[in-house]
């Protein structure tokens, strides 16, 4: 167990060197009123610079990235980062450019998010892409806000619903809410695909549009996708492309030709940038021209000599997020495209179908697989076969833990019981997959013979299991210092 | 060859041949033939490393960037000082390389620092609870008025002007919909009005339709909740203490938009009761970025935290009684709740949240006070040297903090920026564009950063004086 930063602290212990104070630093008393000022210091560590590395990282030591090893958290993509990447974007000349400089003296800045917007175009066979949202979230509210634009701007003001599959990802109609929508869910098909017959019916004059991923989170292709544009179209809505799964297809077809309208990406997933943990991700918007105008404002334009942010655009849904979107993480995207060029990208999406194909055929004959097809970057088995020992999927993901390696996403999607979604992603080695399959069946066999031992799982990690009922019981959020007289807390409801 | 995809040709034949296809594009035979791309994508021909580091360096070479120029733009984006140790620390990739802590036995790390982060922010403002990041200052304050409405059922927030126009810029796009009413409180002196902002609350002013009875009053016109920014995008230190006692004469939240840095010596929101604090991370060891990664906090009274967007992690016991963190109230989030969530948040900006961590550790109780003070008596100087030109006025005599507006005299502020730039510094912001009543201001910010050459400097070459850069 290691312990808080604030219990190595010790009064008189300082990790800072600030700037000497010369004649522009005079005494600050009545720079302010007495009123505004802090009556009370803000409890913050007191602590050396060796106790801040020491801290930090045996915190890191205590955590597992994809440096550490394989990574097969499905729908997340947790690709290799490439470290080149972390040195471009680490370049004074990126990151210590101000916001609000004149474009004049951020043309390099410029010329990354026009070139980004232009190069995501052609892989999505959109026309025009905002750079702005932070995350695949953010994307999707901005595209959700743009769907909703588009109709009001046509005076169809009766579009107030967003049709979703019941495989979606959580945040497709949690941010179809957030846009001010109903959400009207559509079933899906015995193959996993959208059914058809149900999106028949879930459509009417009513139709804001549907949110699709494909492949989805089944990992499977809707080979429907025409039809299911067609009836989407056919009843005035509009096809929202959620995409999380963009590393399957990538070089291969393109949302565009599908009949999407609006899509987002996620850099963080596709385009190789690292995830920091939980952020910070990029979610780009693209959409086709129709709907160019409602785009957040600023966009960046190029007129053959210079770069510049354009805010002139009466239509658009106004800003999403302060400033252009996250451009460290878009900076990185943009390197890894111009490392991959054209046919890297499609031998990205060639080889993360091929690894996940590859597993599965390893795996099915030991785990249940609910749909029986060629998959594409991902696939979800489940783990239903063994109600007897009482192991569950759950066991097996912690029992993973103890061989180094990170569980794939478990219990997702709902459709599934017990489900395991595995997305091994292109920059593994058939070493690895063989690796991770063969423990994956030991750990299959193991919850035969020795059921405990699983369920008991995991044995070798810094923690055993955590008590999360006990977390969200009496939450305890922020760490009580007996030096700090806390404010009181009220009950929570 | 990809250097970041091992499979060989044979291996790929093994794995075909294991599978039973004849080849990878059998693997795509389920995608309709008539959406198949049948040509390769028209993006720039791969590049090797070296050739893609000296086109990296050409395009950030085309930027001025503020390591080589001091820089006296803020308006959000502040030039402090980062220690190198957060860096180092963010660079770790057990850190960086991660996911979301979905599996918290391998994920403590990360978790533990978000805790700590959550508590360092809510020392910093007072406040009770505080989640794990937002996107930016500007979304938290966005998610901040949601909460707000979710939390009194009421659908009017009311946004003082002295807010950043950006902010209140996303703040309108967020409310637009979700059926929000937006109304802004005016300005007098550089601060909110407060006159305005009770008229409002009254509702004599900016009445809603139909809410004249005697609800209205009382409930502050169906208001949710007050919005206000101190320092404001002025610089200037607001009343907050009185606009939060005005919020809740009439039973409305006060929502305290604050800065980070400035919070180890100004009243913090907790000291003056506000029900929700957020602002913009980016202050505390993040680089400017070209406006992004930044990172938004947000936090709120203990009542309120189940209201509360986004991931919040949670103190625990493994099985062996040993202490741990978990992410936690989950039942908040669209992963569990879909379209009943709070908010549709997912990823949110967790390695900028950890260099916020890392960096109030570094600076500390005393080191922040210190950053604090710096800015303070800097940003002093700066104003009181330009006013001694002659060439530049007063806008208001409002107490500030790092940041101030002036108006100048004699030329266009583009001018004077133009020359600064001449001379390797990076200018003020012209007020003009987004404040059309401000003309001719400037907004300087002074970090501790700036040294008293560099301020001198500043100073005089925006009178007009200096000499050219060669």
């Amino acid at each position: 167990m290691a312990k808080l930063i604030f219990e190595m602290s010790k009064p008189g212990r300082a990790a800072y060197s600030l700037p000497p104070c010369d004649d522009a630093a005079e005494v600050c008393d009545g720079l302010i009123p007495g009123r505004f000022r802090r009556k009370k210091d803000a409890e913050l560590p007191e602590v050396s610079e060796t106790d801040v590395i020491r801290h930090f990282t045996e915190l890191s030591r205590m955590n597992h990235g994809v440096d550490n090893g394989f990574y097969p958290l499905g729908s997340c993509t947790m690709k290799y980062n490439p470290k080149i990447n972390e040195d471009i974007a680490a370049l004074d000349g990126f990151k210590t450019v101000h916001p609000y400089q004149d474009d004049e003296t951020a043309q390099g800045c410029i010329q990354v998010l026009y070139e980004m917007d232009r190069m995501l175009s052609e892989i999505t066979g959109m026309d025009r892409f905002s750079l702005q949202p932070a995350a695949g979230a953010h994307g999707e509210l901005t595209g959700l806000m743009i769907i909703r634009a588009y109709h009001a701007n046509r005076g169809d003001t009766g579009r107030t619903k967003i049709i979703v599959p019941d495989s979606a990802h959580g945040t497709n109609p949690a941010s179809a809410a957030m846009a001010g929508f109903e959400i009207v869910e559509v079933k899906s098909d015995e193959r996993g695909g959208v059914d058809i017959e149900a999106l028949k019916t879930a459509v009417g004059p009513d139709t804001a549009g549907l949110m699709l991923t494909n492949p989805n989170t089944l990992g499977l292709f809707d080979e429907n996708i025409k039809a299911i544009a067609d009836i989407v179209h056919d009843a005035g809505g509009l096809l929202y492309y959620d995409g999380a799964n963009a590393n399957a297809i990538i070089g291969i077809c393109r949302p565009g030709d599908m009949g999407f309208d609006v899509v987002h990406l996620n850099l963080h997933k596709t385009f190789s940038t690292p995830h920091g943990g939980g952020g910070p991700g990029s979610g780009p918007v693209g959409v086709k021209k129709e709907l160019e105008p409602f785009l957040p404002v600023p966009l960046a334009e190029f007129d053959g000599k210079q770069y510049r942010l354009v805010y002139d655009r009466p239509l658009s849904i106004g800003r999403v997020r302060s400033f252009c979107g996250n451009f460290g993480v878009i900076l990185r995207a943009y390197a890894y495209i111009r490392t991959m060029g054209p046919d890297g990208l499609r031998k990205v999406a060639e080889n993360a179908v091929l690894n996940a194909n590859y597993l599965m055929h390893r795996l099915r004959d030991h785990f249940d697989l609910p749909y029986d097809r060629t998959c594409k970057h991902e696939f979800v088995l489940s783990y239903g076969r063994h109600k007897e020992t009482g192991v569950r999927t759950l066991d097996i993901a912690k029992r993973l833990l103890d061989f180094g390696f990170h569980p794939p996403t478990v219990y997702f999607p709902l459709i599934v019981s017990e489900a395991l979604m595995i997305e091994p992603t292109e920059t593994e080695s058939l070493e690895t997959l063989n690796l991770f399959a063969d423990t994956l069946i030991g750990i299959a066999e193991e919850a035969e013979k020795d059921p405990e031992k699983v369920k008991t799982a995991p044995h070798k990690t810094y923690t055993t299991r955590l008590d999360e009922v006990k977390a969200a019981r009496n939450p305890v959020l922020v760490h009580a210092d007996m030096r700090q007289s806390r404010p009181t807390a009220e009950q929570t409801d | 060859m990809y250097r970041y995809i091992p499979n060989t040709r044979e291996d790929q034949e093994k794995m075909l041949s294991a599978i039973g296809a004849g080849s990878i594009d059998e693997l795509f035979s389920d995608i309709p033939e008539d959406i198949r791309l049948d040509r390769e994508l028209e993006l720039p021909a791969s590049m090797s490393e070296p050739e893609l580091v000296s086109h990296m360096r050409a395009v950030a070479s085309k930027n001025i960037n503020a390591a080589d120029h001091p820089c006296f733009l803020g308006a959000g984006a502040y030039d402090h000082l980062i220690p190198s140790v957060v860096g180092h620390v963010i660079s770790r990739s057990e850190f960086y390389t991660s996911y979301t802590p979905y599996q918290p036995e391998i994920s403590q790390g990360m978790l533990q620092a978000i805790f700590e982060y959550q508590t360092m922010i809510c020392r910093l403002t007072g406040m009770d609870v505080s989640n794990a990041s937002m996107y930016d200052g500007a979304t938290a304050l966005a998610e901040a008025a949601l909460m707000a409405v979710r939390t009194t059922g009421r659908d009017r927030v009311l946004v003082s002007r002295g807010v950043h126009p950006q902010y209140r810029e996303v703040l309108k796009t967020y409310a637009a919909n979700a059926g929000i009413e937006v109304a802004e409180i005016g300005m007098s002196g550089g601060m909110t009005d407060m006159d305005g902002l009770r008229a409002m609350l009254s509702g004599q002013n900016d009445m809603p339709s139909g809410s004249k009875a005697d609800g209205g009053a009382a409930k502050g016109a169906g208001t949710a909740a007050v919005i206000m920014q101190s320092p404001n995008f002025f610089g200037v230190i607001e009343d907050m203490e009185a606009a939060t006692a005005l919020a809740h004469e009439y039973d409305v939240l006060s929502v305290a938009c604050v800065d980070p840095i400035s919070l180890a010596i100004i009243q913090p929101p907790g000291e003056y009761g506000a029900d929700i604090a957020a602002g913009d991370g980016q202050p505390l060891g993040n680089p400017l970025n070209y406006g992004g990664p930044h990172f938004g906090f947000l936090a709120a009274k203990q009542k309120l935290v189940r209201k509360m967007p986004g991931r919040i992690v949670g103190q625990t016991t493994d099985n062996e009684g040993r202490r741990g963190f978990v992410l936690t109230l989950q039942a908040r989030e669209q992963h569990i709740r879909r379209e009943k969530a709070v908010s549709n948040i997912c990823s949110n900006q967790a390695l900028n949240a950890l260099a916020a961590t890392v960096y109030l550790s570094v600076m500390g109780k005393q080191g922040l006070k210190q950053v604090a003070e710096l800015c303070l008596s800097k940003s002093h100087y700066a104003y009181s040297k330009l006013l001694e030109t002659g060439k530049f006025e007063k806008v208001n005599d409002a107490p500030f903090f790092r940041e101030f507006a002036v108006r100048a005299a004699d030329e266009p502020v583009e001018t004077i920026n133009k020359r600064l730039l001449d001379r390797g510094i990076i200018g003020g912001l012209a007020l003009e564009r987004y404040y059309p009543e401000m003309k001719n201001c400037w907004l300087v910010a002074v970090t501790e950063k700036r040294t008293r050459q560099e301020i001198d400097a500043f100073v005089e070459a925006a009178a007009g004086g200096g000499k050219q850069n060669g």
